[in-house]
C-alpha cells in the first residue's frame, strides 16, 4: 500500500457547527432589526452615528492587533463590529460624530484591548465607551431629540425615563403611552426605543441559543418584583413595572449586554446571582438614584463581580459530599 | 412515561444508519495475528509461551501477574514466531505473541458446562477470570475483579449497558439483534456471581427494536429492560447509574459502593461464552465504518488481526482518508500504524478525512464546555489553571473527575483542546502524587 500518513490527535473528534465568527455574526444579525428602527425614527442621524462608531471600533481593533502582533484575520470573528453597533446604539441621537468616534476608539482600546482582546476584558466595551463619553461630555450625552415621527412644539425634549424621574410624570398624568415605547416613537438612545425590534433579534438569540435565556429572564424578574413592590404601595408616585420594563435601555441591556458573554459568568448560579444582581441595581438607580437611567451603571457593577462570582460558584460534581447545611 | 436520562450531556450526529442494518460477518482469521501482552487496565501479562512452540486456538499464552491484570490467549493455532515488541493501537510498541495461522484452527477451549447456573459464585468468577474477559465497551476493566466487589459492599442490581452512546458503532447493537438470548443468559450468570437482586437492561431509544426484542425474550421477573433518551455518554458508568437509579457514585468511588455492576453488552455474551463453553476471549465484534471506508461492516474479529487485514475485507481505505480511528469518534484514539492489531477493546475503526484543523480562538467565556459536562466540571477553567501550572487550583475544581467523554471540547466554539489540556493536567497531577508519596 501507498505511504499514507495520518493525523493523530487528542480525542473528542467530533465538533459542534457553531464557532466563535459565527457566534458573532448571530448576534449581528439579531441587532439588524433594531438598527433598521433606529434609522426609521432618526433617519440619517442614524446612519451617521452608525457608520462612526463601526469605523472607530474596527480601526482600533486594527491598530491594536497591528501592534500586538497578531493576524489581522482575529478582525473578522465581528466582535468589534459588534462593539461599534452597540455602542452607537446607546447614543443620543443628536451627539456630534467625533464624541462617537471617541466613544469607539475607547471601548476597543479601554474596554477591550488592554485587557488582551476578545475574551480576556472585564467590562463590557461598548458600555466602557459609552461610561466614558458620560463622564467626557454630559451635557451631549443627557440631551435628546425627539424621534422624527413625532412632532412636539416644545424647545426641549425628555426621554421617558426623564420625564418620569424630574417631571413627576405619574402625578402630573404625563407618563409616555406604552404603546409608544412598545413601538419606539419616543425619545431616548438610538437603537434603544424601540423594544418590538430588540425583541425579534432577541427572539432569534434565544432560539439559536446564542444567548442564555436565563439571564434576561433574571432580570426582567428581579426589576419587576423590585419595581412591582413601590407601584403597588403607591401607584400615584412609582411608575409600573411594564412601564419600567419597556423603557430606556433595560431591553436591549438585558438582551444584547449583559448577555455578553465573555464579562457573564459560566457557572449556572453565578449567572443567576449576575442577573437578578442587574434587575435590582437597575431599579435602584431609577427610583433612588440621582440618574433617572441604570442600565449602563448596573451592568458595568455587576461584570466586575463576575471572576468572584465565577470562583464562589464552582457547580457541584457528580458525586460529590453535598455540604453539611 | 418520560424515558429516564442523566443531566447535561450532548446530542452530536448519530452515524449510525451505515451499519446498524449490516449483519455481523465473520472477518477470516489472517495469517498471522500479533497479539499485545498489555490490552487491559492494569499490569501486562506475562509471557507463556516462546518462539517455536505450537500452539491451540483459546491456549493461555500471557498470565496475569496480578488482580487488576488478565489473561491473555491465541486467537488462532498455529507456530509462535515471536515474543516481543509490537505496535500497539495506545501508541507505544508492547510486547506482542506472533502467531503463524496453521488453519487448523484447534481449539483447547475448556470443557463445556451444561447448566452454568447452578455454579457456585466462585466458579463463575473463575471461569470469567481464566477466559481473560475484560470490559469490552472500551476502558478493558478485567472484568472478574468487578464481579468480585469487597464483602461489605453488597450488590443489589446489576446493569448491562445497551446503550452504545458513542456515534457510528453499532456492534452492541447487532449483539442484541443477534444474541439477545445470549446477553439475558449472560446477564443472569452475573446476577448469581454477585448475588445481586435485579437486573436493568439500559438501551437508547435509537435502538428500540433492539430493546423490544430483548423484552420479548425475558421469562423472568427481576430482569427489566429499560429504554433511555438517546444523549451522549449516557453509557458512561456513573451517568447510566445516575439515570436508571438515581444513584450517585462518590468522587472517586466505584459503581460497587451504590450496589451496582454494570457490565456492557459485549462483555455479558463473553461471559455467557466462557462459564458455558469454557470459551476464552479471544475474537470480538467491531463497527468499521466512516466516510473512507467504501464497505462499512459489523465484523467478528480474531483479536491480534493487525488493522491492514480488517480494512482490506471492507474494500481498503478510499482516497483522501487521514485520520483513522481506533473507538468512536468522541473517545477513540487516532491511529498511524496500520500493522497495530485489533485488541480487547476494540470497539471500532473509522477511516475518514478531516478538514485542516480550525483556528483555535481565546476563550470567549460562553460556559457551554459547563453547561453541557455530564460530571459538573468546569473545563475552560480547568484548562486555565492547568496552562498555568495551577495543580492544587485544578484539582480542588475536580480534574480527576474528568472522565474524558469530550463534550466540553465537542461544544467549544473556539475549537480549545480542553481535553488535550485536562489530560496533561491529570497526568501531571497524578506524577506529582506519586512523587509526594
Amino acid at each position: 500500500m501507498a505511504e499514507t500518513t495520518f493525523i493523530i490527535k487528542s480525542s473528542p473528534h467530533l465538533r459542534h457547527p457553531d464557532s466563535v465568527p459565527k457566534i458573532m455574526l448571530s448576534v449581528i444579525i439579531s441587532l439588524l432589526p433594531a438598527v433598521a428602527a433606529s434609522v426609521y425614527f432618526f433617519r440619517w442621524r442614524a446612519v451617521v452615528l452608525y457608520l462612526a462608531c463601526l469605523a472607530g471600533a474596527i480601526l482600533t481593533e486594527a491598530v491594536f492587533l497591528a501592534a500586538r502582533k497578531k493576524p489581522l484575520s482575529t478582525l473578522l470573528d465581528g466582535s468589534a463590529v459588534i462593539t461599534g453597533l452597540l455602542l452607537a446604539m446607546t447614543l443620543p441621537p443628536s451627539l456630534r460624530l467625533d464624541q462617537a468616534v471617541i466613544g469607539a476608539v475607547v471601548a476597543i482600546a479601554l474596554g477591550k484591548q488592554v485587557f488582551g482582546g476578545l475574551g480576556h476584558n472585564i467590562f463590557n466595551p461598548a458600555l466602557v465607551g459609552r461610561a466614558f463619553l458620560q463622564t467626557a461630555f454630559p451635557v451631549a450625552m443627557t440631551t435628546w431629540i425627539p424621534p422624527v415621527t413625532k412632532i412636539i412644539n416644545t424647545a426641549t425634549y425628555a426621554t421617558p425615563l426623564g420625564n418620569l424621574k424630574f417631571q413627576n410624570a405619574v402625578a402630573q398624568h404625563t407618563l409616555t403611552p406604552l404603546k409608544d415605547l412598545f413601538w419606539g416613537n419616543t425619545g431616548g438612545c438610538l437603537g434603544e426605543t424601540s423594544a418590538l425590534a430588540l425583541l425579534i433579534g432577541a427572539l432569534y438569540l434565544v432560539a439559536r441559543k446564542t444567548i442564555d435565556w436565563k439571564i434576561p429572564a433574571g432580570i426582567i424578574l428581579s426589576l419587576s418584583v423590585f419595581t412591582g413592590i413601590f407601584w403597588l404601595a403607591r401607584p400615584d408616585k412609582y411608575a409600573s413595572p411594564l412601564f419600567h420594563l419597556l423603557s430606556g435601555g433595560l431591553i436591549i441591556g438585558a438582551f444584547f449586554m449583559a448577555t455578553d458573554m465573555v464579562t457573564s459568568p459560566i457557572t449556572p448560579r453565578g449567572t443567576i446571582i449576575y442577573a437578578l444582581g442587574i434587575g435590582f441595581l437597575v431599579g435602584l438607580i431609577r427610583l433612588f438614584g440621582g440618574y433617572p437611567e441604570g442600565v449602563m451603571y448596573s451592568i458595568l457593577l455587576m461584570n466586575t463581580v463576575v471572576p468572584l462570582l465565577n470562583r464562589s460558584t464552582r457547580p457541584r460534581l457528580l458525586g460529590e459530599r453535598r455540604a453539611k447545611k | 412515561m418520560k424515558k429516564k436520562t442523566f443531566p447535561r450531556g450532548i446530542h452530536p450526529p448519530g452515524g449510525k444508519e451505515w451499519t446498524a442494518d449490516k449483519a455481523i460477518e465473520v472477518l477470516p482469521p489472517p495469517e498471522k495475528v500479533y497479539i499485545p501482552l498489555h490490552q487491559h487496565f492494569g499490569q501486562p501479562a506475562q509471557p507463556l509461551v516462546k518462539k517455536g512452540d505450537t500452539i491451540l486456538r483459546g491456549q493461555k499464552i500471557g498470565k496475569a501477574p496480578a488482580l487488576f491484570s488478565a489473561d491473555v490467549h491465541a486467537s488462532v493455532s498455529g507456530k509462535v514466531l515471536a515474543v516481543d515488541g509490537h505496535p500497539h493501537p495506545l501508541g507505544k510498541p508492547v510486547l506482542a505473541v506472533t502467531i503463524a495461522n496453521d488453519g487448523q484452527d484447534s481449539s483447547s477451549d475448556e470443557e463445556e458446562i451444561t447448566d452454568p447456573f447452578s455454579l457456585s459464585p466462585e466458579e463463575i468468577i473463575r471461569r470469567v477470570k481464566e477466559a481473560g474477559i475484560v470490559g469490552l465497551g472500551g476502558a478493558a476493566f478485567p472484568t472478574a475483579v468487578k464481579l468480585a466487589p469487597p464483602a461489605d459492599k453488597p450488590i443489589d442490581t446489576i446493569i448491562i449497558n445497551g446503550c452504545e452512546c458513542e456515534p457510528f458503532l453499532t456492534s452492541d447493537y447487532r449483539l442484541m439483534k443477534e444474541y439477545p438470548e445470549e446477553i439475558i443468559s449472560g446477564a443472569e450468570l452475573i446476577r448469581l456471581a454477585t448475588n445481586a437482586k435485579q437486573i436493568i437492561i439500559s438501551v437508547e431509544d435509537n435502538k428500540e427494536d433492539a430493546a423490544e426484542l430483548l423484552a420479548s425474550k425475558i421469562q423472568e421477573k427481576h430482569i427489566f429492560v429499560e429504554v433511555l433518551t438517546t444523549k451522549y455518554p449516557q453509557g458512561a458508568e456513573k451517568n447510566l447509574i445516575l439515570a436508571l437509579l438515581k444513584r450517585e457514585v462518590p468522587q472517586g468511588g466505584l459503581p460497587f459502593d451504590v450496589g451496582v455492576v454494570v457490565q456492557n453488552v459485549g462483555t455479558t455474551k463473553a461471559i455467557w461464552e466462557a462459564v458455558r463453553f469454557g470459551r476464552p476471549l479471544y475474537q470480538r465484534v467491531i463497527t468499521v465504518s466512516g466516510s473512507g471506508i467504501p464497505e462499512p461492516k459489523n465484523l467478528l474479529v480474531r483479536i491480534g488481526t493487525p488493522l491492514q487485514t480488517v480494512i482490506d475485507f471492507c474494500g481498503g481505505l478510499k482516497e483522501g482518508v487521514n485520520c483513522l480511528i481506533m473507538g468512536g469518534p468522541m473517545m477513540g484514539i487516532t491511529q498511524w500504524n496500520l500493522e497495530a492489531p485489533i485488541i480487547k477493546g476494540t470497539s471500532g475503526l473509522l477511516a475518514w478525512s478531516l478538514p485542516p484543523a480550525s483556528q483555535v480562538f481565546d476563550c470567549i467565556r460562553c460556559g457551554r464546555c459547563v453547561e453541557h459536562c455530564p460530571m459538573g466540571l468546569t473545563p475552560t477553567q480547568l484548562a486555565k489553571y492547568i496552562q498555568f501550572g495551577f495543580w492544587d487550583e485544578a484539582e480542588a475544581w475536580g480534574v480527576l473527575d474528568c472522565v474524558e467523554c469530550g463534550c466540553c471540547q465537542y461544544s467549544c466554539p473556539a475549537a480549545i483542546p480542553l481535553v488535550q489540556w485536562i489530560r496533561l493536567g491529570k497526568a501531571t497531577i497524578s506524577a506529582l502524587k506519586r512523587k509526594t508519596v
